[in-house]
């Protein structure tokens, strides 16, 4: 598993270390002006100290704040299961194992997902409640796979590393850039490269050019970690259609209620940014329509073929995958059937409403159904019993909450004296049944109660479970 | 340097060049040596992961053979059918024994869940919802563990007949990884379960 990632870094390696060879130039011409040339060495130096401490302070910023910034909350099992079963089935698969990434949720209708770690065992993977509801369970696995993909790649630490790359480089262009144009005369004892106007001008260049390639290597960069974490998730998976309907779903949508920050967009499995030319040199993710056809093309699920299918939409004879990895695990591997799902599951509003569900109880509030179909949302913790519909005026019973009927005789309504009425459910769909005083009582699916007020006597009717 | 290696006499170049290499060639073997390692430690690990998934489809069952019994009990063959391949399997040993067990087990859940069609009624309950999720979850689960497994071995397999691992191989005895297959057609032939 090691050289298959070192293999595919190796491209990347590659691209990174025509960044460093910038980063070095212009600490070269750095130290050329300000100290002439016994400087120049000491600037190569001077430039890589900055990277090295600006990079020592993006790896200690962390993962906590990222997810912080995002808005997301953590989940436990009982939470998701479904989002956590595929997470696991996930680390499993690309053999994580038993340090599963932490799940999160992030309140945000966009369908997107992310994943931050810089280690694999302090992994994180936040999937949007947009994402819940409109996928289904191959879709989401394939997206989770994806993230794990970039857990397993090491891809987060890998774009902080350039992004530092990036930054320094942009800071010595500026420092470079001033240098030239304002302190020309600075530098005393030095005969050679003075104000030559050739060595300015080279440098002017320099400075102008250095932060614009960068910054397209460093989008290259990360679009090529993009093609990487897909072919992850197709060979995890061994599904790639399941990511490529995914992928399609996603760049289906286009509301948002939150744009996120410019500085997290790489993090994303889809661009979460508008605006922004999907193609342009400066995308850090590759088109979405290239992806979807890449994965829809595999004849089977292994890195191999993820490489022919590549070719196949780009064109071309450039290889995605490193040759290594190739060697190592690059058999044809079989796709598998789509998973089979409860007829229930795949009706979207069904979806959605869990999704819903499942936000709520998050953000801590308790979800009630009333009979007429109304959800009525209450904070946990909240001391009332009994809280009337918006809609219908039904008193509906909160879970959980000890009921002042029960422990104050006195405000029992005159109906209940003569004790309670037993009532045995027929189905678990809707029921109606009569009160002895001849009001109807409606019974919802979702009751969670066992215990229901009549509203017109003020009876207590106990409910049996049908049999 | 020139004029310190002119100053040394052939003979002790000749010991200093035999040194390197034989230190280069130490070097290069114990690293292949820890590579092959690591990669048969994770080949075992994910041995083991099968048979926690495994166990964790066990204890599954209990709760959903009673989940089905209060809806469907006439039933009772096939639920027997799916208590008594869990029992078995618990008690297996041996990989071919297990394998076989939990093959036929799989074949009992997969009918389980054909019958389970007929009662709407058992659908809609939430109860059973829950415990549908986390079958198809473990059954996945399973899977993935045995793909896994294969890649692990795939891996393991490859580096140990590479140069220069399979010299090294050859000397500290690291046998050939086996492939997971399933052999038992009964599984193979089981119908996909459609809901």
């Amino acid at each position: 598993m090691w050289e298959a990632i070192r293999d595919n870094h190796r491209r990347s390696w590659l691209l990174v270390s025509v960044m460093f060879g910038i980063l070095a130039v212009l600490g070269f011409a750095l130290g050329g002006a300000f100290a002439g040339d016994d400087g120049v060495w000491w600037g190569v130096v001077g430039a890589t100290v900055l990277w090295a401490i600006l990079l020592v302070l993006a790896l200690a910023g962390g993962d906590d704040l990222i997810l912080m910034t995002s808005g997301a909350r953590e989940v436990a099992r009982e939470d998701a299961p479904q989002l956590w079963n595929v997470v696991e089935e996930m680390s499993i698969a690309s053999g994580l194992g038993g340090k599963m990434p932490r799940v999160f949720i992030v309140e945000d209708t966009m369908p997107n997902a992310f994943a931050v770690g810089r280690r694999r065992e302090h992994a994180a993977v936040a999937v949007t409640s947009g994402l819940l509801a409109r996928l289904d369970r191959d879709e989401l696995q394939g997206v989770v796979a994806h993230e794990i993909g970039h857990i397993v790649n090491r891809d987060v630490s890998f774009m902080v590393m350039c992004s530092v790359m990036l930054g320094s480089i942009v800071i010595l262009s500026e420092i470079l850039l001033r240098v030239i144009v304002y302190g020309g005369g600075r530098r005393r004892g030095s005969s050679k490269g003075g104000g030559h106007p050739a060595v300015l001008i080279g440098g002017l260049v320099l400075a102008a050019l250095a932060p614009i390639l960068a910054q397209a290597i460093y989008f290259a960069c990360s679009r090529r970690r993009e093609y990487l974490a897909d072919a992850s998730a197709a060979r995890f998976t061994r599904y790639p259609q399941g990511l490529a309907s995914a992928l399609e779903k996603i760049s289906a949508q286009h509301a948002s209620s939150r744009e996120p920050s410019r500085a997290l967009a790489p993090l994303y499995i889809v661009n979460p940014l508008r605006g922004m030319k999907a193609a342009s040199l400066f995308a850090t993710h590759p088109p979405i329509e290239k992806r979807v056809a890449i994965l829809r093309r595999m004849a089977g699920a292994g890195y191999k073929d993820y490489d022919v299918a590549y070719r196949g939409v780009v064109g071309g004879k450039e290889r995605m995958i490193g040759a290594r990895t190739l060697a190592r695990q690059g058999e044809s591997v079989g796709v598998r059937e789509p998973t089979a799902t409860p007829d229930a599951a795949k009706d979207p509003i069904g979806r959605a409403h869990d999704a819903a569900e499942i936000v709520g109880r998050l953000a801590g509030l308790v979800t009630m159904h009333c009979a007429c179909g109304v959800w009525i949302k209450v904070p946990q913790g909240s001391k009332r019993a009994l809280v009337p519909c918006p809609r219908c005026g039904r008193d509906n019973v909160v879970p959980g909450v000890a009921r002042p009927a029960e422990t104050s005789p006195a405000s029992v309504p005159a109906g209940a004296e003569h004790g309670p009425l037993q009532y045995q459910r027929r189905t678990n769909g809707w029921e109606s049944f009569r009160c002895d005083c001849g009001r109807t009582v409606q019974l919802s699916p979702g009751l969670a109660t066992s215990r229901v007020r009549c509203r017109g006597c003020g009876r207590e009717i106990a409910l049996v479970a049908s049999a | 340097m020139t004029t310190i290696l002119l100053a040394l006499s052939t003979g002790a170049i000749t010991a200093i060049i035999a040194v390197s290499v034989l230190a280069l060639f130490t070097i290069v073997g114990i690293a292949t040596f820890n590579a092959l390692v690591t990669l048969r430690n994770q080949m075992k690990n994910a041995w083991s992961q099968i048979d926690v998934q495994l166990k964790r489809r066990h204890d599954l069952i209990p709760n959903l053979v009673e989940t089905v019994k209060g809806y469907a009990s006439h039933e009772k063959e096939t639920l027997d059918r799916v208590i008594s391949a869990r029992s078995r399997a618990v008690s297996a040993s041996g990989i071919e024994q297990q394998t076989r067990a939990e093959s036929e087990l799989s074949g009992a859940l997969g009918r389980l869940m054909l019958v389970v069609e007929q009662y709407p009624d058992l659908k809609a309950n939430q109860n059973f919802l829950a415990l549908q999720e986390e079958l198809t979850s473990t059954e996945n689960r399973i899977g993935f563990s045995r793909q896994h497994y294969n890649d692990s071995v795939m891996g393991y397999n490859t580096k140990r007949e590479s140069f220069p691992a399979n010299v090294i191989a050859g000397m500290f005895q690291f046998k050939e990884g086996t492939f997971f297959e399933i052999e038992d057609a009964a599984e193979r032939a089981t119908p996909k379960v459609k809901f």
